[in-house]
């Protein structure tokens, strides 16, 4: 995932000031022994959730400006292409940034240790996969045996397509908008892959708010950044254990 | 992903196979891939597509990539004109200046062609049925001097310009189109008048066309320019591409 303007502008705050940094520290400190004393588990840090905003809005404009371009009766009903078009390519190139500022400093300790976390696959991670898989019977029997983390296949899944595609979108439409040094068919080539990667995105996109709408104690904990221990019990035991 | 040593370890799930670093590295090679085979790729999806979208009566299918127009615009937005309002001119080193209008150019003997609109970026949609006036017809008419050698059309966006040889203005699939799939030619497509030219890539066929103007020499046009393509631009035999005749 990639964003720009608002997890920029977060990074950049606690980047330009000890005293910021400081600050931040303190609350963050504060927020969990807040989650101590009710009990909830700190899930997510204000840069984290910040990342996670800013590339959220980053990407709807994408997603819209990107349909106006490509679907011909929305295009003329929105009219001012090459408007559009520059929104469209400058919030592209904006998307790397909120996570590359994010990671850059060590206000994104928390973002960094959640980016091993989705990296690597444990046993369990296989299972849950292959339960999704199964049918029902043998489905119940895989998720008895499965100590998820804090975050389970699907969301690791979600995380590194996200990443991937992200490049390879910001990558294809380079091409495609600087389309100069390179070949003919390379320039064809960069259309189809963004064309169809992008529709995949937005399917993704589409599953992906609807699972959290689905779940709106997930949902909240994007914004306060906490989640009830009842919840990890349920979805993130493993997690839930290495906590205690 | 390497991560200094000093960073905290999550206890439990940091542990395993990298996988989604694998993940993403797989998609970079698949994009890769995707960028350099693209073009006959989506050449396959169009061959099974197109029939499908033809007959899908939601045009769902219509949404995915694929067999049908892309709309280009060289300006911010479709230049429009109404139909009464618009004026084809045929000016230069010719015997007649011609104003035509809309009602002028279809009392004109109609010539039809079903034929693919092939792009030099790759998509192409066949069996295109277009519909308009023999660029023939028009010269003749003008009655086009012993020196000119080529025709330089301009758009009433403004902004976008081609150009053809006098020879190849003359072909018998060269059309001042005003038709497309028996409706009249719309504003994205062009309308409502633009060229068609069968045996080249889109590039050559303008939209909006609102002037030809009879040369004594080629002058390369807006794409030519731009965008460093051929102009000779016959499909299959130019800009490095193989594509099938249209």
């Amino acid at each position: 995932m990639t964003a720009d303007a608002a997890g920029a502008p977060g990074a950049i705050g606690t980047a330009a000031s000890d005293r910021g940094a400081e600050r931040a520290a303190a609350s963050d400190r504060g927020a969990e022994r807040a989650a101590a004393s009710d009990g909830r588990l700190a899930r997510f840090d204000r840069v984290e959730r910040a990342v996670h905003w800013v590339n959220a809005v980053l990407i709807l404009v994408l997603v819209f400006t990107g349909a106006a371009l490509y679907l011909e009766p929305l295009g003329q009903a929105v009219g001012r292409r090459a408007l559009v078009q520059d929104v469209h390519v400058y919030c592209g190139l904006a998307l790397p940034l909120p996570l590359v500022l994010a990671l850059a400093g060590p206000w994104g300790r928390a973002l960094r240790a959640d980016l091993r976390r989705f990296n690597r696959w444990s046993r369990s991670d296989r299972l849950w996969l292959r339960a999704v898989f199964s049918q029902r019977g043998q489905r119940r029997a895989l998720r008895g045996q499965l100590a998820t983390g804090k975050f389970n296949a699907g969301q690791k899944l979600n995380a590194a397509w996200t990443a991937g595609v992200a490049l390879v979108l910001l990558a294809t439409g380079i091409v495609m908008r600087w389309y100069h040094p390179w070949p003919l068919s390379w320039r064809t080539g960069a259309t189809f892959v963004h064309d169809w990667s992008a529709l995949a995105v937005g399917v993704v996109v589409v599953g992906h708010v609807f699972m959290a709408l689905a779940d709106r104690d997930a949902l909240a904990s994007m914004f306060t950044g906490r989640i009830s221990r009842e919840w990890a019990a349920r979805h993130a035991r493993a997690w839930l254990d290495e906590r205690d | 992903m390497a991560m200094p040593e000093t960073e905290p370890t999550p206890a439990g799930d940091d542990r395993g196979a990298p996988v989604g670093r694998r993940v993403v590295l797989g998609l970079l090679g698949l994009g890769a891939i995707g960028v350099v085979t693209g073009s006959s790729i989506q050449g396959g999806l169009d061959a099974v597509l197109t029939p499908v979208q033809q007959i899908d009566p939601t045009g769902l299918t219509g949404l995915l990539p694929g067999a049908y127009f892309r709309y280009y615009t060289v300006t911010d937005g479709y230049p429009s004109v109404t139909d009464s309002a618009y004026r084809l001119v045929v000016d230069g080193l010719v015997d007649r200046r011609l104003d035509l209008t809309l009602d002028d150019l279809q009392l004109l003997p109609p010539r039809e062609l079903v034929r693919a609109f092939q792009c030099v970026t790759g998509w192409r949609v066949p069996g295109v049925r277009w519909k308009g006036v023999l660029l023939s017809n028009l010269l003749d008419q003008a009655g086009v001097q012993p020196r000119a050698k080529a025709l330089r059309f301009r758009s009433f966006d403004g902004v976008y310009t081609e150009s053809l040889t006098l020879d190849e203005a003359r072909r018998d699939d060269v059309i001042v189109a005003y038709s497309l799939d028996d409706r009249p030619l719309s504003q994205a497509h062009g309308g409502p008048v633009r060229l068609y030219v069968a045996p080249m890539y889109g590039y050559k066929s303008i939209k909006w066309l609102s002037a030809i103007d009879v040369v004594s020499s080629v002058e390369p046009g807006y794409w030519e320019t731009v965008g460093n393509y051929d102009v000779e631009a016959w499909v299959g035999r130019s800009n490095g591409r193989n594509d099938p005749a249209t």
